[in-house]
């Protein structure tokens, strides 16, 4: 039985799974879930995740949720290139260490940014109210920066010579807002070094699949008006507002 | 001693790595810190990490902070029992908690903010624990550790997480045994007291925690 994983790459954590998987060829069918149809929130998928969150993979019987885990376990599993996930313990816990912290810094910030550009005026006809949309881009800045100043410093990638999965997280995170035409590497020139050479080490090939989505979200207004808005949007939407 | 661990047990992810550092008798310098009176903003703490968070631990010329990293390196260190960290790959798997559940505790308003504990509440106890004894199984984990941390601190706000979730409460108690019920005790004493605690504080060595709180209920 093939390994399936479950993918939306719209979604960040979706593109680094993909992009690991098909740079370290492992074979997988890709099944593909609707976000901005809700499609997480129907019944078949609740079937393969009661958290109703992407992406998923399905090894067998085995069902594992979380980017991460999922990227470690991946890589244990098929024996990839040490460089990924390194065994010498201190390399491994530089990764783990920039793992940690993106959760609640790039990937937050930067997702806040994403749905402030590109999903909610979409949804609501009407832009981000000012004082909102700065705090939040202050935010990314910030991350930004601490990301410059901590993780990368003057290193070719974050741990050192070679890329690890610490990168690819890394730069899927950041091309969210690009997305939405804030190019978060414009003005910042160790990033956009280093965001090259990630783009060149992956293959600009298989880097561009990845991001086709995410760059044309500027057609999600289209999209909601083709299929209607999808039930959890609404109501999330309000709760942000509260 | 070259370990050297900065800890503030008002700090969820500190109590993880301080039990985890104690119940492995794990030899390490304990680094008491005040994150209310701000000293993770002082010169000297920025040496130490630069994210200028707790935990951080310094092991001889390593520094490192985030602490699932630290608790993962300190497992391998010290090859701690391989039930805190499962070789066995699907287990290992398991492990990991999302950050997406419950690790910050919102600050937002508060209906919405007990909401979404509930909704990771059930979800913990749908997704993660099931009919298991332990997140992983039959034995504690990392998993187990940092999730009792998390969950222990709106309980120091006075909101009683287990009230009509005994499920929850069965696993907590089983948790708290495996532990060692002083260990435990003794890690959450300073959250469990917060409220106390809170009257005590001079207000005047909280003011730089003043525009991150606006900035909560700005956004």
């Amino acid at each position: 039985m093939p390994l399936e994983l479950y993918l939306d790459l719209h979604s960040q954590p979706c593109r680094s799974v993909f992009l690991f998987a098909k740079i370290n060829k492992i074979p997988f069918e890709f099944k593909a879930v609707d976000l901005s149809a809700g499609e997480q929130y129907g019944d078949e998928f609740g079937k393969v995740s009661i958290i109703r969150k992407v992406p998923v993979l399905k090894d067998g019987d085995f069902i594992l949720t979380e980017s991460i885990a999922i990227l470690q376990y991946l890589a244990a599993k098929h024996h990839t290139p040490d460089h990924w996930y390194p065994a010498e313990l201190q390399k491994r816990a530089r990764v783990d260490e920039f793992l940690s912290w993106q959760h609640t810094n790039i990937r937050t910030h930067g997702s806040k940014v994403f749905w402030f550009r590109g999903v909610l005026p979409a949804v609501t006809g009407a832009p981000v109210p000012k004082e909102k949309m700065d705090a939040a881009v202050e935010d990314l800045n910030m991350s930004l920066k601490t990301f410059e100043d901590k993780f990368l410093q003057s290193r070719p990638f974050i741990i050192g010579d070679q890329l690890s999965v610490a990168d690819l997280v890394a730069i899927v995170e950041m091309m969210q807002p690009v997305g939405t035409g804030l190019d978060v590497f414009q003005g910042r020139p160790v990033l956009s070094a280093w965001r090259d050479r990630v783009k060149k080490e992956i293959g600009v090939e298989v880097f561009d699949e990845a991001h086709k989505v995410i760059m044309n979200v500027d057609t999600l207004p289209q999209t909601f008006e083709n299929k209607g808005l999808p039930e959890f949007l609404k109501l999330r939407i309000q709760k942000m507002f509260n | 001693m070259s370990l050297e661990i900065f800890l503030d047990l008002f700090s969820q992810p500190c109590r993880s790595v301080y039990i985890f550092a104690k119940k492995n008798n794990i030899q390490f310098d304990y680094k008491k810190i005040s994150l209310f009176e701000g000293y993770q903003y002082s010169e000297e703490y920025g040496k130490i990490n630069l994210l200028r968070k707790a935990p951080a631990i310094k092991d001889g010329d390593l520094f490192l902070a985030e602490s699932v990293a630290i608790m993962l390196y300190l497992a391998e260190k010290f090859h701690t029992p391989d039930h805190w960290y499962p070789a066995d790959l699907q287990k290992r798997a398991r492990l990991l908690i999302p950050k997406a559940l419950g690790v910050e505790i919102p600050k937002e308003k508060m209906d919405n903010a007990v909401e979404d504990l509930n909704a990771s509440l059930n979800l913990f106890e749908e997704k993660f624990l099931q009919d298991r004894p332990f997140v992983v199984g039959d034995q504690i984990s990392l998993a187990d550790l940092v999730a009792i941390v998390e969950i222990m601190q709106p309980v120091g706000a006075g909101m009683d997480v287990f009230e009509n979730r005994p499920k929850l409460k069965a696993w907590k108690d089983r948790v708290r045994a495996e532990i060692g019920a002083g260990l435990f005790d003794e890690a959450h004493q300073a959250i469990l007291y917060a409220q106390e605690a809170v009257k005590t504080m001079d207000p005047k060595k909280m003011e730089h925690f003043k525009p991150k709180i606006l900035r909560y209920f700005l956004s």
